[in-house]
């Protein structure tokens, strides 16, 4: 089936996810959609599998311009998306996940449907059985399952979300096979990704975005470095930077390994000294939000040693770290770092070394008064955490920090912020330094991670580089690396 | 201010719809509301022996919903309180049993077995909040399931080895020596004793949620548990501790029942209580300012419909009716007013 998007607009307040995307897609081809984490891949993709609807502009199946109201509508008009995180039911069996979302008869007809299963799976030698639950699959074999689903009810549109995140590479070639298989049917496959490698080999046509916007399509015979520099546009002249007399050791990490449900990160060593900044670059998932939340405490190791001073904090809690001058500000400011319906007093309040019993009211609106004057914050000492934009939610994560620190770790410290929220932002984590604290943070920004680190992880698939000099290191390397290529040339 | 002379409005549009919604009720089954609600009125304030009653009811009302503000704070759904207040009383019936008979000052006896009846309920309470943390129990399943068993147990002690010499009955055990009551108001069934400690108990819980270290945990606890840890607060043992406090006053709600109003163990001696405090801190939305006042209005509505059957042909229930539109309306009422503020921005 042929699907063209004309003039898609899609905007989230400020942010427009998608300006202006026009994309035909001829059936029978493999699709690849490129771009960096928000790009505005994963919006173009749910207005098609009509999760979201756009505010503007029309889509076009054969020919004929359709509607799509919901997910259900989607799959009515041919087109089923395959979420990078199964959607699926893992308490139930196979056959019970395979009978969802099919408008059968009130009482499914489960010989018949199990017979269809079994057929399916043959044909695209997935060994799966009808009646193994779910949660004791693996995530490869789960989304097996999503892709008969999909197809028995009726999909010609089949849209992948990072599917090769996550599985074996013998499920990854049969899921290649798979979907090569499907485009010579005529099924059209669209292929989100991020991994240079996959989309080279894979994708019969590749689109790119970025900041929302289409900014090339090619065909084979890709350049990696073309599709590189389209993905991250050209890399911007740095401010000066300041190098650092390494101080003395904050943390020591010795061959950790970390595990969660996707990655496995292996024998990582990493020495940080007071005053440095390390950035974690690598797209999101690739292991660099656990690999911080290892250095919290909040994560145990499943082998390998954390010191801190000369103590060992290895499966300690994340409450022994703080106290050893560790600060963690998550991501998900609102939903992980602030309390909703407390204001600024309480929080400041909170954040202190308790005196007595009771609260003074006073001396702790002083103190708010005080916190929000040098960190800038538009807000009152009463104003809920929840009334404050992004910026100053930031920044009051920032003002919540306990004075002396030793390591400060960042996930995202700047996103959604404009310029002078991040350089502001910027400042005050240097002031820290100054004063002797350990920075590591984790950003989407390839122009933050080398502009502001001194040393560079590279995350990809779990994979962690050794500590990259961010001073000799370009745009387009990092690129490259956070793609998953050149990595036989580090050391 | 204006925000909350909004919020006053929406509040009482909410029970104004709730009270013609049970007007309908009693027109559908042939009752004249007007009358219906005249008759509320007299039965709860139409003589000082009534008020009395009210507040006798209004008593461990008050002090399981200060118990229950504390576990509301902590985001906790206490449905245990019931069980909780169960286990006060059987916890003070069991103190009283000891002293009775014994040369022990009564005063003392009487304030040992109140703290008996707090413990009982503070164990009670930390059965569910183990639960809860560490076997992964919901509180709300944990806290029926453990009322359902503290039922069971005050039914044994009644039959069995705490049944009244000769033939045990539902009446339930032997009363105690006047020795060991309350003292209570000459001619009235109730002790100003047991109000000044209800009262006590709900400005203690205002103040220990909006003046203190750990109130201000608590509540950030319930809103966040994520941030709460991220921010340095021990949160299970916060919850646990939660659970403890709001036992302790359920149980002394319980307390109150055997050594105030029934002078022996009964049973389901809660009476409703637990419940119906989960209602009254919904209705004052978990602030404890308003606690007080909503509690004396459904001690009020319970003891004002107890007359409906003789004067009205009416089943008593019609407070409990009442009481249950009145919180769903209330709420009902906020979500609405959630969604119009969010279309107007």
């Amino acid at each position: 089936m042929k699907v063209e998007l004309k003039n898609i607009h899609k905007t989230f307040g400020k942010v427009h996810a998608n300006n202006n995307i026009t994309l035909t897609i001829p059936a029978g081809t493999i699709q690849g959609i490129l771009g960096e984490n928000g790009a505005g891949k994963s919006t173009l993709m749910k207005i098609l599998s009509g999760f979201i609807h756009a505010d503007r502009g029309e889509i076009c199946l054969d020919g004929a311009p359709v509607h799509i109201a919901s997910p259900s509508d989607a799959i009515a008009h041919g087109i089923g998306m395959l979420h990078q995180d199964p959607l699926d039911f893992p308490p139930m069996t196979a056959l019970d996940n395979f009978l969802l979302g099919h408008s059968g008869r009130f009482i499914p007809e489960r010989g018949v449907i199990q017979h269809e299963f079994r057929r399916l799976a043959a044909e695209f030698d997935f060994s799966l059985t009808p009646d193994a639950y779910v949660d004791s699959i693996t995530v490869g074999e789960r989304q097996q399952l999503e892709i008969m689903r999909l197809l028995w009810l009726g999909a010609r549109v089949l849209i992948l979300d990072e599917p090769t995140t996550g599985i074996s590479l013998p499920q990854k070639e049969k899921l290649f096979a798979t979907l090569k298989k499907l485009a010579a049917q005529g099924m059209t496959i669209i292929f989100v990704s991020h991994k240079l490698e996959d989309v080279e080999f894979l994708c019969g046509r590749v689109a790119v975005l970025r900041q929302g916007e289409l900014v090339g399509e090619t065909q084979p015979p890709y350049l990696t470095d073309n599709l590189v520099e389209m993905m991250f546009g050209k890399a911007i002249s740095f401010g000066g930077r300041t190098s650092f007399a390494p101080g003395k050791s904050v943390i020591a990490l010795n061959k950790i390994a970390l595990e969660d449900v996707r990655l496995q990160i292996r024998d990582v060593t990493l020495d940080v000294r007071a005053g440095e900044v390390i950035g974690l670059a690598g797209m999101e998932g690739s292991g660099q939000s656990t690999f911080l939340q290892a250095c919290a405490g909040l994560i145990r190791p499943v082998h390998g040693r954390v010191r801190m001073d000369a103590t060992d904090l290895t499966g300690r809690s994340h409450h022994v770290f703080k106290n050893k001058g560790v600060a963690y500000l998550p991501a998900a400011r609102l939903e992980q770092g602030l309390v909703p319906g407390l204001n600024l007093t309480e929080h400041f309040v909170l954040a202190e070394s308790t005196q007595g019993v009771f609260i003074n009211r006073d001396q702790a609106i002083r103190l708010a008064q005080d916190r929000i004057k040098t960190f800038n914050i538009k807000g009152t000492p009463a104003s809920p955490v929840e009334s404050l934009s992004g910026g100053n939610q930031q920044r009051a994560l920032l003002a919540l920090l306990r004075t002396p620190l030793n390591l400060i770790l960042l996930e995202h410290p700047t996103r959604g912020l404009d310029i002078e929220s991040t350089m502001y932002i910027w400042g005050k984590l240097k002031e820290r330094c100054a004063q002797g604290a350990a920075i590591i943070f984790i950003s989407a920004d390839l122009d933050e991670v080398l502009q502001y680190s001194d040393r560079i992880l590279v995350f990809f698939a779990g994979q962690v580089s050794p500590p990259l000099d961010a001073a000799s290191t370009s745009v387009e390397q990092l690129g490259q690396l956070i793609g998953g290529k050149g990595w036989e040339t580090l050391s | 201010m204006q925000e909350s002379g909004k919020n006053l409005l929406w509040r009482i549009g909410a029970v104004l719809l709730a009270l013609g919604f049970v007007s309908l009720v009693l027109l559908a089954a042939g009752a004249p509301p007007l009358a219906a609600f005249t008759n509320i009125i007299s039965g709860a304030f139409g003589s000082p022996g009534k008020f009395a009653d009210v507040l006798v009811a209004f008593v461990p009302l008050l002090m399981a919903t200060a118990g229950l503000l504390i576990t509301f704070a902590a985001g906790l759904w206490n449905i245990g309180i019931e069980g909780q207040i169960m286990m006060g009383a059987i916890f003070t019936t069991g103190a009283l049993r000891l002293f009775q008979g014994t040369d022990f000052p009564p005063g003392l006896a009487i304030a040992l077995s109140i703290a008996a009846g707090m413990l009982g309920g503070a164990l009670w309470a930390a059965l569910a909040g183990a639960l809860k943390t560490f076997g992964g129990v919901n509180e709300i399943f944990g806290g029926l399931g453990l009322n359902f068993v503290a039922t069971a147990f005050s039914l044994w002690l009644i039959f069995g080895p705490w049944k009244r010499p000769g033939v045990a009955s539902m009446s339930g055990t032997e009363p105690f020596d006047q020795a060991l009551w309350l003292p209570q108001l000459p001619g009235f069934r109730l002790s100003l004793w047991a109000l000044g400690l209800g009262i006590a108990a709900i400005v203690l819980v205002y103040f220990l949620l909006n003046g203190t270290y750990f109130g201000l945990r608590l509540k950030a606890v319930g809103k966040n548990v994520h941030a709460a840890y991220l921010l340095g607060i021990p949160t299970w043992q916060y919850m646990l501790a939660a659970f403890m406090l709001c036992g302790a006053f359920g149980g002394m709600a319980g307390s109150m029942q055997v050594v105030a109003v029934y002078h022996r163990l009964i049973p389901s001696i809660s009476s409703g209580y637990g419940y119906l405090g989960l209602m009254v801190s919904m209705l004052v939305n978990y602030q404890a300012a308003w606690a007080a006042p909503v509690a004396l209005f459904f001690a009020a509505l319970n003891i004002g419909s107890i007359q409906l059957p003789i004067k009205l042909q009416l089943d008593s229930a019609l407070s409990g009716v009442l009481q249950g539109v009145l919180v769903l309306f209330v709420l009902l009422g906020e979500g609405a007013r959630q969604k119009w503020v969010k279309r107007g921005k």
